[in-house]
């Protein structure tokens, strides 16, 4: 099987190119299997990767135009020849190794974590079934960046605008009946650009290797916000 | 020479639970604390536990930590320390709750308290019926756990290096640890951080072996950083080979699965493990399981074309119960077995998990080696916890849900006796030059041009090595064959070479360092199980099938410089209660 994948050392090159390389298949072979055969072949090529079973988040890639996990995604999946690119609209720093330091910026940006005003019980914070299961769909989140990297908003204003993944997480907080930071996180969202340069392209949604939905999440917190009145 | 140098209070070596508990207590504390991580911290291996974390909560079924205490010490063939496993289990309940406070979304009980499973080995009353003691998120527990201590380190400000790759451990003139050389992965520039105190929490070693759950960055780091600095490590040859990896692939499936009520079948339909462990059943401690079902394959009754594995069946649980409690192996066994487990048996076999020995320490996370006539002594300023420490609490086989519990209590352990020492030694060491430039040249080595054997194949080798001669049946002659083969690998080693000696982000270059690392710990490994004549827990001899506790009731040292073994008494006295002394082992 023939596989294009694209290249750029800043060390050596002065512009990037895509290179062709012959990798033998097996059954069950996945995109990361093939970059590895690669990598096997030429050393100096390089890609983020680790578990191999698409729960660490670190092989996102832009596989024949769309942004996916190279570990869960079968290359029978894909057509021939398989063209491997970065992700999208991120500084390339080697390779398909892309700087997602904008990425992690936004994620801080939404305060990602739990706060808790009232003193803390002794044993844990009571949480009906119920009001558990509204955090799934939202906690599983492996930051690997095919959502916000695929995002046009997102491409335009990285620096404005939070992107689908940060969101994601930002009502993953506000979902969580444990959380008393409500009206903080939704006067931190306000303005024309952080929330609302989402436009429903849905993208995100398209791409998430987890299956999640980053647009509705957005949605519930736009939906939030006017029951607050703000 | 001049290095670029940044000073900390703590510097902390890994980002999984470990690292990142250790990390909150310090920046909490108002401490200047250095994480350090090849990945970005969410990408560190803690995110693929699946099934959850012990305490004794006694949420869904009575419970108590003294109970959990017998099982681990049960667990771990009276291998495991009992001091350390008392302190363990009693902190395990205040340490979910701090866990839930923090925002861990544990799956939840109708009456709103945190949802427990059964899993292997646990019992209530000393050895009666089987508890429920694994506190779940779904079975995401790890990802839920790690994301979470990412979140609170970013709420405390600690100061993170993501995608530095730690290269040793340095010395001031005195010989104590002040820190560590670090390599900028983007870059490819050293860094030298010095620190008042160093914590190594580094993870496990899997990738020694081919077919293992682990991920491509468990490599065994600090535990060949601890070696190099001539601290021996503890008990290796107890390497957990884990019941129901995905066959021929390793990929992990959950203990939670037989936990929810899955069992394991082979060729002939036949719920094998009742013959194995006729009370637990499926749910006996994961070596005896491995050892079922290598076994099962061994005598011909395995599934599929070459009868080389067996079936987990879960169809019986039914769509709602998989998909609420086991989405994530749902998704997992689609993708790399092609089954619905809604529908089909899972294929599995035992896969390469976890490495219950590792760098020696007390149970405040202190590196402790011997120092003559029985006696112990701290590595001032050097700390390690999680996989890649050894406190000991696993002894010869880990139970399930045992290593989150680890590296959550000796991690924040570590944390909180890292702030005293600190404050009792404010003043900074310097890194002496002798020290650098010995930690320099494991760098400049891999500078070397010239023909030479490439380090993919050289880890492949090394990792076929491990796999055929260190697995779950282990022999002399076996083990002795491939400590001979290891040893040839370890004699080639300087022959291997890199071709791309390019800066900006090399991954060959990171893969060449993991390789020095994997060489040092696939050694130990292999030499500690050569050395150990006797059966216990994971370590599994036909040729000495009897547990031996007049001769072997100790804990194994392996040192680095001429591949010696030293031994040292285990702790069998509890902190307060009774100890357990070692009985036969049946589930």
């Amino acid at each position: 099987m023939k596989i294009s994948v694209y290249r750029f050392n800043p060390d050596t090159d002065t512009k990037p190119r895509m290179q062709d390389y012959e990798v033998k298949t097996f059954q069950g072979m996945m995109l990361r299997d093939a970059l590895l055969e690669v990598k096997k072949q030429d050393e100096s090529f390089s890609f983020r990767h680790s578990c191999g079973e698409g729960v660490c988040g670190s092989d996102a890639v832009n596989a024949n135009g769309r942004n996916v996990l190279s570990c869960v995604t079968p290359i029978t999946e894909l057509k021939s020849p398989i063209l491997v690119r970065p992700l999208p609209g991120r500084p390339v720093i080697r390779d398909l190794v892309v700087d997602m330091t904008q990425f992690y910026e936004q994620y801080r940006a939404v305060k990602p974590y739990l706060v808790r005003k009232d003193p803390l019980p002794e044993q844990e914070i009571l949480q009906s079934p119920a009001d558990r299961d509204k955090l799934d769909g939202l906690y599983e989140c492996i930051l690997c960046g095919c959502c916000s990297t695929a995002c046009p908003s997102f491409w335009w204003n990285p620096d404005k605008f939070h992107g689908p993944a940060a969101l994601l997480q930002s009502w993953r907080f506000l979902a969580d009946t444990r959380d008393q930071a409500t009206e903080e996180r939704l006067d931190a969202l306000e303005g024309p650009y952080k929330l609302f340069r989402c436009h429903s392209i849905m993208n995100c949604v398209e791409v998430c290797p987890k299956g999640l939905n980053p647009t509705r999440a957005i949605g519930h917190i736009k939906e939030l916000m006017l029951d607050k009145g703000l | 020479m001049s290095l670029p140098t940044r000073h900390f209070d703590a510097l902390i070596i890994g980002a999984g639970g470990a690292g990142l508990n250790a990390a909150l207590q310090l920046a909490s504390a108002e401490l200047r604390v250095a994480v350090v991580s090849k990945v970005f911290p969410t990408r560190s291996h803690t995110v693929a536990a699946q099934g959850g974390v012990n305490a004794a909560l006694a949420n869904v079924l009575p419970d108590s930590w003294h109970w959990h205490m017998f099982d681990t010490v049960k667990g771990s063939d009276y291998l495991g320390d009992q001091d350390a496993i008392e302190f363990m289990c009693r902190e395990a309940i205040p340490t979910v709750y701090e866990l839930e406070h923090a925002g861990v979304p544990f799956s939840r009980l109708d009456n709103g308290k945190i949802y427990q499973r059964a899993f292997g080995g646990q019992s209530q009353n000393f050895g009666g019926d089987q508890a429920a003691r694994t506190c779940a998120a779904a079975d995401r527990t790890g990802h839920a756990i790690l994301h979470t201590l990412y979140q609170q380190n970013i709420r405390a400000r600690t100061h993170f290096f993501d995608e530095f790759f730690a290269v040793d451990l340095v010395r001031d003139a005195d010989g104590i640890c002040c820190g560590a050389l670090v390599l900028e992965i983007e870059t490819g520039e050293p860094l030298l951080i010095e620190a008042k105190a160093t914590l190594l929490a580094t993870g496990g070693c899997g990738q020694v072996f081919r077919t293992t759950s682990n991920a491509h960055i468990n490599t065994g780091d600090g535990a060949a950083m601890a070696l190099r600095a001539g601290i021996p490590l503890m008990d290796m040859e107890f390497f957990q080979f884990h019941p129901t990896g995905i066959a021929g692939k390793g990929m992990l499936i959950t203990e939670g699965v037989r936990g929810e009520g899955g069992y394991l079948v082979n060729k002939d339909g036949e719920r094998f493990m009742e013959r194995y462990a006729p009370r637990a059943k499926d749910l006996a401690s994961r070596d005896v399981v491995s050892r079922a079902i290598v076994t099962e394959v061994k005598e011909g009754r395995g599934c599929g074309e070459n009868g080389d594995y067996v079936m987990l069946k879960l169809d019986h649980l039914g769509e709602a119960v998989i998909s609420k409690r086991l989405p994530g192996i749902r998704e997992s066994s689609k993708i790399f077995a092609g089954a619905d487990p809604v529908i089909e048996p899972i294929p599995v076999f035992p896969t390469a998990h976890y490495a219950m020995g590792g760098i020696p320490t007390d149970r405040f996370g202190r590196v402790a080696m011997p120092a003559g006539h029985g006696s112990e002594e701290v590595v001032v300023g050097l700390y390690a916890a999680g996989e890649c420490a050894c406190a000991s609490v696993h002894g010869a086989n880990r139970l399930g849900g045992n290593s989150l519990l680890d590296i959550l209590v000796f991690g924040r352990l570590a944390g909180k006796d890292i702030i005293e020492f600190v404050r009792d030694n404010p003043y900074r060491r310097n890194a002496d030059s002798a020290s650098l430039d010995q930690v320099m040249s494991r760098l400049s080595r891999w500078d070397r041009k010239g023909d030479g054997m490439s380090v993919h194949q050289m880890r492949a080798e090394l990792r076929k090595c491990m796999e055929d001669h260190a697995g779950v049946f282990r022999t002399e002659e076996i083990m002795a064959e491939g400590y001979e083969k290891l040893c040839e690998l370890r004699d080639r080693l300087p022959e291997v070479r890199l071709t791309d000696h390019s800066k900006v982000f090399n991954t060959a270059r990171i893969e060449a360092l993991e390789l020095d690392n994997m060489m040092d710990v696939g050694m130990s490994i292999a030499v500690s199980a050569l050395h150990r004549q006797e059966s216990r827990g994971a370590h599994s001899r036909p040729d000495y099938p009897e547990r031996d506790d007049q001769a072997w009731l100790k804990h194994s040292l392996y040192y680095q410089e001429g591949d010696r073994m030293d031994y040292k008494p285990v702790r069998t006295k509890p902190l307060t209660v009774e100890s357990f002394p070692p009985k036969e082992r049946v589930y």
